[in-house]
Protein backbone atom coordinates (compact mmCIF):
# COMPACT_ATOMS: atom_id res chain seq x y z
CA UNK A 1 0.00 0.00 0.00
CA UNK A 2 1.19 3.22 -1.01
CA UNK A 3 0.76 5.52 1.06
CA UNK A 4 0.92 9.60 1.51
CA UNK A 5 3.75 9.84 3.59
CA UNK A 6 5.59 7.75 0.38
CA UNK A 7 5.12 10.06 -2.16
CA UNK A 8 6.34 13.00 0.85
CA UNK A 9 9.52 11.26 1.81
CA UNK A 10 10.32 10.92 -2.11
CA UNK A 11 9.72 14.65 -2.54
CA UNK A 12 11.91 15.41 0.55
CA UNK A 13 14.71 13.19 -1.13
CA UNK A 14 14.16 15.22 -4.37
CA UNK A 15 14.42 18.67 -2.35
CA UNK A 16 17.55 17.78 -0.46
CA UNK A 17 19.46 16.83 -3.72
CA UNK A 18 18.18 19.85 -5.52
CA UNK A 19 19.23 21.83 -2.82
CA UNK A 20 22.55 19.52 -2.71
CA UNK A 21 23.14 20.46 -5.96
CA UNK A 22 22.98 24.29 -5.61
CA UNK A 23 24.83 24.65 -2.86
CA UNK A 24 27.78 22.31 -4.23
CA UNK A 25 28.39 22.69 -8.34
CA UNK A 26 29.82 25.97 -9.40
CA UNK A 27 28.22 25.71 -12.80
CA UNK A 28 25.66 27.85 -13.25
CA UNK A 29 23.21 25.55 -15.68
CA UNK A 30 23.57 22.92 -12.87
CA UNK A 31 22.51 25.08 -10.44
CA UNK A 32 19.00 26.11 -12.55
CA UNK A 33 18.71 22.23 -13.07
CA UNK A 34 19.12 21.96 -9.41
CA UNK A 35 16.36 24.42 -9.11
CA UNK A 36 14.15 22.95 -11.33
CA UNK A 37 14.59 19.74 -9.05
CA UNK A 38 13.09 21.66 -5.67
CA UNK A 39 10.15 22.88 -7.99
CA UNK A 40 9.44 19.26 -8.89
CA UNK A 41 9.48 18.25 -5.31
CA UNK A 42 7.50 20.81 -4.31
CA UNK A 43 4.78 19.71 -6.95
CA UNK A 44 5.14 16.25 -5.84
CA UNK A 45 3.58 17.41 -2.64
CA UNK A 46 1.03 19.56 -3.77
CA UNK A 47 -0.39 16.36 -5.68
CA UNK A 48 0.33 14.06 -2.91
CA UNK A 49 -2.11 16.18 -0.57
CA UNK A 50 -4.54 17.06 -3.11
CA UNK A 51 -4.88 13.43 -3.19
CA UNK A 52 -4.90 12.84 0.75
CA UNK A 53 -7.55 15.70 1.47
CA UNK A 54 -9.51 14.93 -1.63
CA UNK A 55 -9.20 18.72 -2.79
CA UNK A 56 -8.33 20.07 -6.54
CA UNK A 57 -6.24 23.52 -5.09
CA UNK A 58 -3.39 21.51 -4.45
CA UNK A 59 -3.27 20.78 -8.47
CA UNK A 60 -4.69 24.19 -9.52
CA UNK A 61 -1.30 25.56 -7.51
CA UNK A 62 1.06 22.99 -8.98
CA UNK A 63 0.14 24.37 -12.20
CA UNK A 64 1.15 27.72 -11.11
CA UNK A 65 4.33 26.34 -10.00
CA UNK A 66 4.86 24.93 -13.46
CA UNK A 67 4.15 28.44 -14.51
CA UNK A 68 6.63 30.04 -12.56
CA UNK A 69 9.37 27.37 -13.15
CA UNK A 70 9.30 27.59 -16.85
CA UNK A 71 9.86 31.93 -16.47
CA UNK A 72 12.66 31.29 -14.11
CA UNK A 73 13.92 28.72 -16.53
CA UNK A 74 13.65 31.71 -19.35
CA UNK A 75 15.20 34.15 -17.24
CA UNK A 76 17.73 32.10 -15.73
CA UNK A 77 19.19 30.97 -19.19
CA UNK A 78 18.91 34.58 -20.95
CA UNK A 79 20.90 35.53 -17.82
CA UNK A 80 23.43 32.70 -18.58
CA UNK A 81 22.84 33.58 -22.43
CA UNK A 82 24.01 37.31 -21.38
CA UNK A 83 26.81 36.12 -18.42
CA UNK A 84 28.61 33.93 -21.43
CA UNK A 85 28.71 36.67 -23.82
CA UNK A 86 30.41 39.44 -21.21
CA UNK A 87 32.69 36.73 -19.27
CA UNK A 88 32.96 34.07 -21.40
CA UNK A 89 32.17 31.52 -17.82
CA UNK A 90 29.52 29.87 -16.25
CA UNK A 91 31.33 29.26 -13.11
CA UNK A 92 29.57 30.90 -10.30
CA UNK A 93 32.47 31.40 -8.51
CA UNK A 94 34.11 33.99 -11.25
CA UNK A 95 31.05 36.16 -10.83
CA UNK A 96 31.39 37.82 -8.07
CA UNK A 97 30.79 41.33 -8.88
CA UNK A 98 27.57 43.08 -9.56
CA UNK A 99 28.53 45.84 -12.23
CA UNK A 100 30.31 44.31 -15.43
CA UNK B 1 1.45 -13.47 -11.38
CA UNK B 2 -0.70 -13.00 -8.20
CA UNK B 3 1.86 -10.94 -6.48
CA UNK B 4 2.38 -8.60 -9.27
CA UNK B 5 -1.54 -7.77 -9.69
CA UNK B 6 -1.83 -7.27 -6.18
CA UNK B 7 1.25 -4.84 -5.90
CA UNK B 8 0.99 -3.28 -9.28
CA UNK B 9 0.82 -0.15 -7.45
CA UNK B 10 3.23 -0.21 -5.13
CA UNK B 11 5.58 -1.85 -8.07
CA UNK B 12 5.17 1.03 -10.37
CA UNK B 13 5.98 3.48 -7.40
CA UNK B 14 9.19 2.29 -6.37
CA UNK B 15 10.48 2.19 -10.28
CA UNK B 16 9.12 5.47 -10.46
CA UNK B 17 10.34 7.08 -7.41
CA UNK B 18 13.93 5.65 -8.23
CA UNK B 19 13.98 6.79 -12.04
CA UNK B 20 13.08 9.91 -9.72
CA UNK B 21 15.94 9.99 -7.52
CA UNK B 22 18.17 8.52 -9.73
CA UNK B 23 18.04 11.09 -12.35
CA UNK B 24 18.07 14.26 -9.44
CA UNK B 25 21.35 12.47 -8.57
CA UNK B 26 22.87 12.07 -11.70
CA UNK B 27 21.96 15.95 -12.43
CA UNK B 28 24.60 16.72 -9.67
CA UNK B 29 26.90 14.10 -10.24
CA UNK B 30 27.37 14.13 -14.03
CA UNK B 31 30.13 16.95 -14.74
CA UNK B 32 28.68 17.29 -18.41
CA UNK B 33 25.96 19.62 -18.51
CA UNK B 34 24.12 17.89 -21.41
CA UNK B 35 24.48 14.66 -19.39
CA UNK B 36 22.66 16.37 -16.44
CA UNK B 37 20.22 17.63 -18.46
CA UNK B 38 19.37 14.54 -19.64
CA UNK B 39 19.15 12.60 -16.04
CA UNK B 40 17.17 15.43 -15.20
CA UNK B 41 14.16 14.79 -18.36
CA UNK B 42 14.21 11.14 -16.69
CA UNK B 43 13.25 12.62 -13.32
CA UNK B 44 10.62 14.87 -15.18
CA UNK B 45 9.69 11.65 -17.15
CA UNK B 46 9.06 9.52 -13.29
CA UNK B 47 7.38 12.43 -11.72
CA UNK B 48 4.83 12.68 -14.54
CA UNK B 49 4.40 8.94 -13.60
CA UNK B 50 3.74 9.53 -10.25
CA UNK B 51 1.29 12.28 -10.92
CA UNK B 52 -0.68 9.42 -13.12
CA UNK B 53 -0.78 7.41 -10.07
CA UNK B 54 -1.89 10.43 -7.90
CA UNK B 55 -5.04 10.58 -9.83
CA UNK B 56 -3.81 14.12 -11.86
CA UNK B 57 -3.50 13.04 -14.94
CA UNK B 58 -4.07 16.72 -16.33
CA UNK B 59 -0.77 17.37 -14.61
CA UNK B 60 0.97 14.62 -15.88
CA UNK B 61 0.35 15.87 -19.53
CA UNK B 62 1.39 19.66 -18.45
CA UNK B 63 4.69 18.15 -16.88
CA UNK B 64 5.76 16.26 -19.77
CA UNK B 65 4.61 19.41 -22.32
CA UNK B 66 6.04 22.08 -20.42
CA UNK B 67 8.99 20.34 -18.70
CA UNK B 68 9.78 17.49 -21.37
CA UNK B 69 8.87 19.27 -24.55
CA UNK B 70 9.98 23.36 -23.24
CA UNK B 71 12.65 23.71 -20.21
CA UNK B 72 14.37 20.89 -21.55
CA UNK B 73 14.80 21.98 -25.24
CA UNK B 74 15.42 25.51 -23.59
CA UNK B 75 18.31 24.06 -21.64
CA UNK B 76 19.65 21.59 -24.08
CA UNK B 77 19.60 24.92 -26.77
CA UNK B 78 21.28 27.15 -24.04
CA UNK B 79 24.07 24.28 -23.84
CA UNK B 80 24.83 24.24 -27.28
CA UNK B 81 24.64 27.72 -27.76
CA UNK B 82 26.77 28.42 -24.65
CA UNK B 83 29.45 25.37 -25.60
CA UNK B 84 31.30 25.14 -22.24
CA UNK B 85 33.68 22.58 -23.75
CA UNK B 86 36.26 23.14 -20.87
CA UNK B 87 34.83 23.45 -17.31
CA UNK B 88 37.65 23.81 -14.92
CA UNK B 89 37.69 21.21 -11.50
CA UNK B 90 35.71 22.38 -9.25
CA UNK B 91 36.97 23.12 -5.93
CA UNK B 92 36.82 20.66 -2.88
CA UNK B 93 35.88 23.37 -0.11
CA UNK B 94 32.93 21.92 1.12
CA UNK B 95 34.75 18.71 2.17
CA UNK B 96 35.36 19.88 5.86
CA UNK B 97 32.17 20.60 6.56
CA UNK B 98 31.04 17.24 6.46
CA UNK B 99 30.39 16.63 10.14
CA UNK B 100 28.34 19.80 10.83
CA UNK B 101 26.32 18.85 7.65
CA UNK B 102 25.62 15.50 9.16
CA UNK B 103 24.10 17.42 12.23
CA UNK B 104 22.24 19.66 10.95
CA UNK B 105 20.96 16.60 7.93
CA UNK B 106 19.92 14.38 11.15
CA UNK B 107 18.11 17.36 12.78
CA UNK B 108 16.56 18.33 9.77
CA UNK B 109 15.65 14.71 9.12
CA UNK B 110 14.08 14.07 12.65
CA UNK B 111 11.89 17.37 12.08
CA UNK B 112 10.56 16.71 8.80
CA UNK B 113 9.55 13.74 9.62
CA UNK B 114 7.82 14.43 13.19
CA UNK B 115 5.83 17.06 10.75
CA UNK B 116 5.17 14.43 8.16
CA UNK B 117 4.05 12.10 10.75
CA UNK B 118 1.17 14.43 12.20
CA UNK B 119 0.00 15.75 8.35
CA UNK B 120 -0.72 12.10 7.09
CA UNK B 121 -2.16 10.08 10.17
CA UNK B 122 -5.39 10.14 8.33
CA UNK B 123 -5.53 7.88 5.53
CA UNK B 124 -6.57 9.52 2.07
CA UNK B 125 -10.24 10.18 1.06
CA UNK B 126 -11.97 9.12 -1.88
CA UNK B 127 -9.83 10.17 -5.16
CA UNK B 128 -13.94 11.02 -6.77
CA UNK B 129 -13.73 14.53 -5.65
CA UNK B 130 -10.60 15.19 -7.99
CA UNK B 131 -12.43 14.39 -11.21
CA UNK B 132 -15.65 15.91 -9.76
CA UNK B 133 -17.14 19.10 -11.56
CA UNK B 134 -19.53 20.41 -9.01
CA UNK B 135 -20.82 17.49 -7.54
CA UNK B 136 -20.68 15.20 -10.93
CA UNK B 137 -18.32 13.00 -12.62
CA UNK B 138 -15.87 14.01 -14.37
CA UNK B 139 -12.46 13.82 -16.18
CA UNK B 140 -9.65 15.33 -13.85
CA UNK B 141 -9.01 18.02 -17.08
CA UNK B 142 -12.38 18.77 -16.82
CA UNK B 143 -12.28 19.35 -12.72
CA UNK B 144 -8.95 21.38 -13.26
CA UNK B 145 -10.14 23.58 -15.38
CA UNK B 146 -13.28 24.17 -13.30
CA UNK B 147 -11.37 25.36 -10.42
CA UNK B 148 -8.90 27.11 -12.15
CA UNK B 149 -11.34 29.55 -14.06
CA UNK B 150 -13.96 29.91 -11.60
CA UNK B 151 -12.26 30.11 -8.01
CA UNK B 152 -8.74 30.84 -9.22
CA UNK B 153 -9.48 32.96 -12.22
CA UNK B 154 -7.45 35.80 -10.55
CA UNK B 155 -4.05 34.68 -9.84
CA UNK B 156 -3.89 32.57 -13.15
CA UNK B 157 -4.45 36.06 -14.67
CA UNK B 158 -1.72 37.29 -12.44
CA UNK B 159 0.76 34.34 -13.36
CA UNK B 160 -0.04 35.03 -17.43
CA UNK B 161 1.68 37.99 -16.62
CA UNK B 162 4.29 37.00 -14.70
CA UNK B 163 4.86 34.61 -18.13
CA UNK B 164 4.92 37.80 -20.68
CA UNK B 165 7.28 39.39 -17.93
CA UNK B 166 9.86 36.64 -17.79
CA UNK B 167 9.42 36.20 -22.12
CA UNK B 168 10.55 40.34 -22.32
CA UNK B 169 12.86 40.19 -19.92
CA UNK B 170 14.65 36.87 -21.52
CA UNK B 171 14.58 38.34 -24.65
CA UNK B 172 15.95 41.64 -23.43
CA UNK B 173 19.03 39.78 -21.71
CA UNK B 174 19.56 37.77 -24.73
CA UNK B 175 19.87 40.18 -27.21
CA UNK B 176 22.72 41.71 -28.33
CA UNK B 177 23.53 45.51 -27.38
CA UNK B 178 24.85 47.55 -29.47
CA UNK B 179 27.09 49.62 -27.25
CA UNK B 180 28.73 46.81 -26.31
CA UNK B 181 30.15 45.41 -29.37
CA UNK B 182 33.89 44.90 -29.19
CA UNK B 183 34.16 46.27 -25.56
Amino acid sequence: MITTMHYLVLSLVLFALGVTGMVVRRNFITVLMSLELILNAANINFIAFSRQLGDLTGQVFAVFVITIAAAEAAIGLGIIVALVRLKQTVNLDQVSVMEG
Amino acid sequence: MDFLLVHFAELVFYCLAAIAVAGAVGVIAFRSPVHAALSLLGTFLAVAGLFVLQHAEFLAAVQILVYAGGIMVLFLFVIMLVNVRTIPQEPQYLARLAPIAAGVAIVLAALVGVGLWAAVRGGPVSPAALTAVQGQAAGNTEAVGWSLYRDYLLPFEVVSVVLLVAMIGAIVMGRKEPGREGA
